[in-house]
């Protein structure tokens, strides 16, 4: 999906959003507020440049405009996959763009991810999943790999995967199956300015993702193993 | 010496801990099991892959996790990552005086693919949940299946990483990486190669990991817990002082190494003189060498 469409429908009160070599910022208008807008375009991968021109706006964003929303806007395959970007420590860069992220919310900024394309795997968990909320768009792709690959990787056979996706929340790609394990928080159907503003002014800065994935049958044992291991109690299978 | 590499999660564990004084949270007796894998036909672990409690350190009080390389390469899937993430949680409501990440993992368990990546998310909210509470978190990394995927990103949200120069740390696995580029991008069986370009000595020089050890369990504990001493006296929490600094270091190491093949060309340029001889040298004797002209280091 083109991203100038995007923003567009997310900021109707204005936006100055660039792209270069498909890295996105920039800052738009929502609710008469100043927020800062990252991402990525195309489909690209998430190699060791782009992780840190988006931290850098990040850090420029805590050290400037203190307590400034963030929205972080996700269209990409993955993480690069070239030996020079492990090389350099793409991991390293990675955890530095999510580490910015971290010390952004902990410094009082809200943060909102957009799933509007495509998010995949490496490129997925230091942007939509490293926000406040992550939402996602109706037709969106998000998984780990494609399940060709999987098929290869886990010697299960393609056939049995693609009858497991067709009703299972964890095979499947698709913004619908992140929703039911809580990795998506809600889905934008319409109005997406109004769930732009909504969904800033609803942002928290507590994890609740394995709650909202119990409470929606997705994964019903994260949240019951993490309270048992945390209280030293016993499992609460239906908790 | 007592090889890390060949020894399991448990067995790492005792090695690290006091004799008798660890104590596992959900243990395997209690057959909290991954609730997916019997859709594959799978085979399923009673503690899903990863040992996680509390125990003494050289007196100590501590909460160790270690991953199990031997079940499913240690890659992370609900139950596992949940456990991870519970007793982060509990390191903050006990005030522990460190976490130790003994981490073994491809990353996340394809078999639950989408639940596993969700996971690996949880595991680094909560590492840096428990930084950000006073709490060291530090990660060892030493099993033969390396430390990879989001894990390996999960690895660098820590106060620290401590690496053998035998272990691996990255992100995508070099035979991913052959088989989307090539064997001309990546040749994962060009073994030399892939030690140069993941392992413990390259990411000691660059930064990436703040101690390098012998392969021996009695190191690993005695750098982590001088690493987690070390960050009790910085200060545990992300400060924006620190991320700027470490901003300075990886946009120095994209412009002065970015246009570099491979890391023999790294350490040169690091001023190391010899640099075909660095995966050679044993252990003192490269620690020496890196500490002249490792980046990241501290007077």
């Amino acid at each position: 999906m083109n991203w100038q469409d995007v923003a567009k429908a997310l900021f109707p009160q204005g936006h100055r959003i660039t792209e270069q070599d498909n890295f996105l910022s920039g800052e738009a208008q929502v609710g008469g507020q100043t927020v800062t807008v990252i991402g990525t375009t195309d489909h690209t991968p998430i190699g060791v440049d782009i992780a840190l021109a988006q931290a850098t706006v990040i850090l420029n964003t805590v050290r400037e405009h203190p307590g400034r929303a963030i929205v972080i806007l996700v269209d990409t395959q993955g993480q690069r996959l070239k030996r020079r970007d492990e090389m350099l420590g793409i991991n390293s860069y990675m955890a530095h763009l999510g580490k910015c992220v971290e010390l952004a919310r902990r410094s009082g900024h809200r943060i909102v991810g957009l799933v509007y394309d495509q998010a995949l795997s490496g490129g997925f968990i230091t942007s939509g999943l490293i926000a406040d909320a992550c939402y996602a768009l109706p037709d969106a792709t998000i998984r780990v790999m494609g399940l060709p690959a999987m098929a290869r990787i886990t010697k299960v056979p393609l056939e049995r995967l693609e009858e497991l996706a067709q009703d299972n929340p964890v095979f499947a790609p698709g913004a619908e199956n992140y929703l039911r394990m809580g990795g998506v928080a809600a889905i934008w159907r319409e109005n997406l300015a109004a769930c732009m503003e909504q969904a800033l002014a609803q942002a928290e800065p507590v994890d609740r993702r394995a709650e909202l994935g119990l409470e929606r049958g997705g994964r019903k044992l994260a949240r019951p193993v993490a309270v048992a291991v945390r209280t030293g109690t016993a499992l609460q299978r239906d908790a | 010496m007592s090889s890390y590499q060949e020894a399991t999660a448990r067995q790492r564990i005792a090695g690290m801990c006091d004799a008798g004084s660890f104590t596992e949270f959900l243990p395997p007796h209690l057959r909290v099991v991954s609730p997916h894998l019997h859709q594959l036909d799978a085979p399923v672990s009673f503690d899903d892959g990863v040992v996680v409690g509390s125990g003494t350190v050289n007196g100590r009080r501590v909460f160790i996790a270690a991953q199990e390389g031997g079940f499913m390469g240690g890659a992370v899937g609900e139950v596992h990552g949940a456990k991870l993430v519970g007793m982060l949680q509990r390191a903050v409501d006990e005030r522990v005086e460190a976490v130790l990440l003994l981490l073994e993992t491809g990353g996340v368990r394809l078999h639950e693919a989408n639940a596993g990546l969700i996971a690996v998310s949880e595991v680094m909210r909560a590492v840096l949940d428990t930084r950000a509470a006073g709490i060291p978190v530090i990660a060892l990394v030493g099993g033969s299946n390396g430390c990879f995927g989001g894990m390996g990103i999960v690895a660098r949200c820590t106060n620290g990483v401590v690496m053998s120069e035998e272990s691996r740390l990255a992100m995508s696995g070099p035979e991913v990486i052959e088989t989307a580029g090539g064997v001309e991008e990546f040749d994962a069986r060009d073994r030399a190669l892939v030690w140069r370009v993941t392992g413990g000595k390259h990411r000691f020089l660059t930064g990436d990991a703040q101690a390098v050890v012998a392969d021996d369990i009695d190191a690993f504990r005695d750098a982590a817990l001088q690493l987690a001493d070390a960050a009790r006296t910085e200060g545990t929490p992300l400060t924006l002082e620190a991320l700027e600094a470490e901003q300075r270091m990886l946009t120095s190491r994209l412009q002065r190494f970015g246009e570099l093949e491979d890391p023999l060309e790294i350490w040169e340029g690091l001023g190391v003189e010899r640099p075909q001889d660095v995966p050679l040298l044993e252990i003192d004797a490269f620690r020496e060498l890196a500490e002249r002209h490792r980046e990241g280091a501290k007077p």
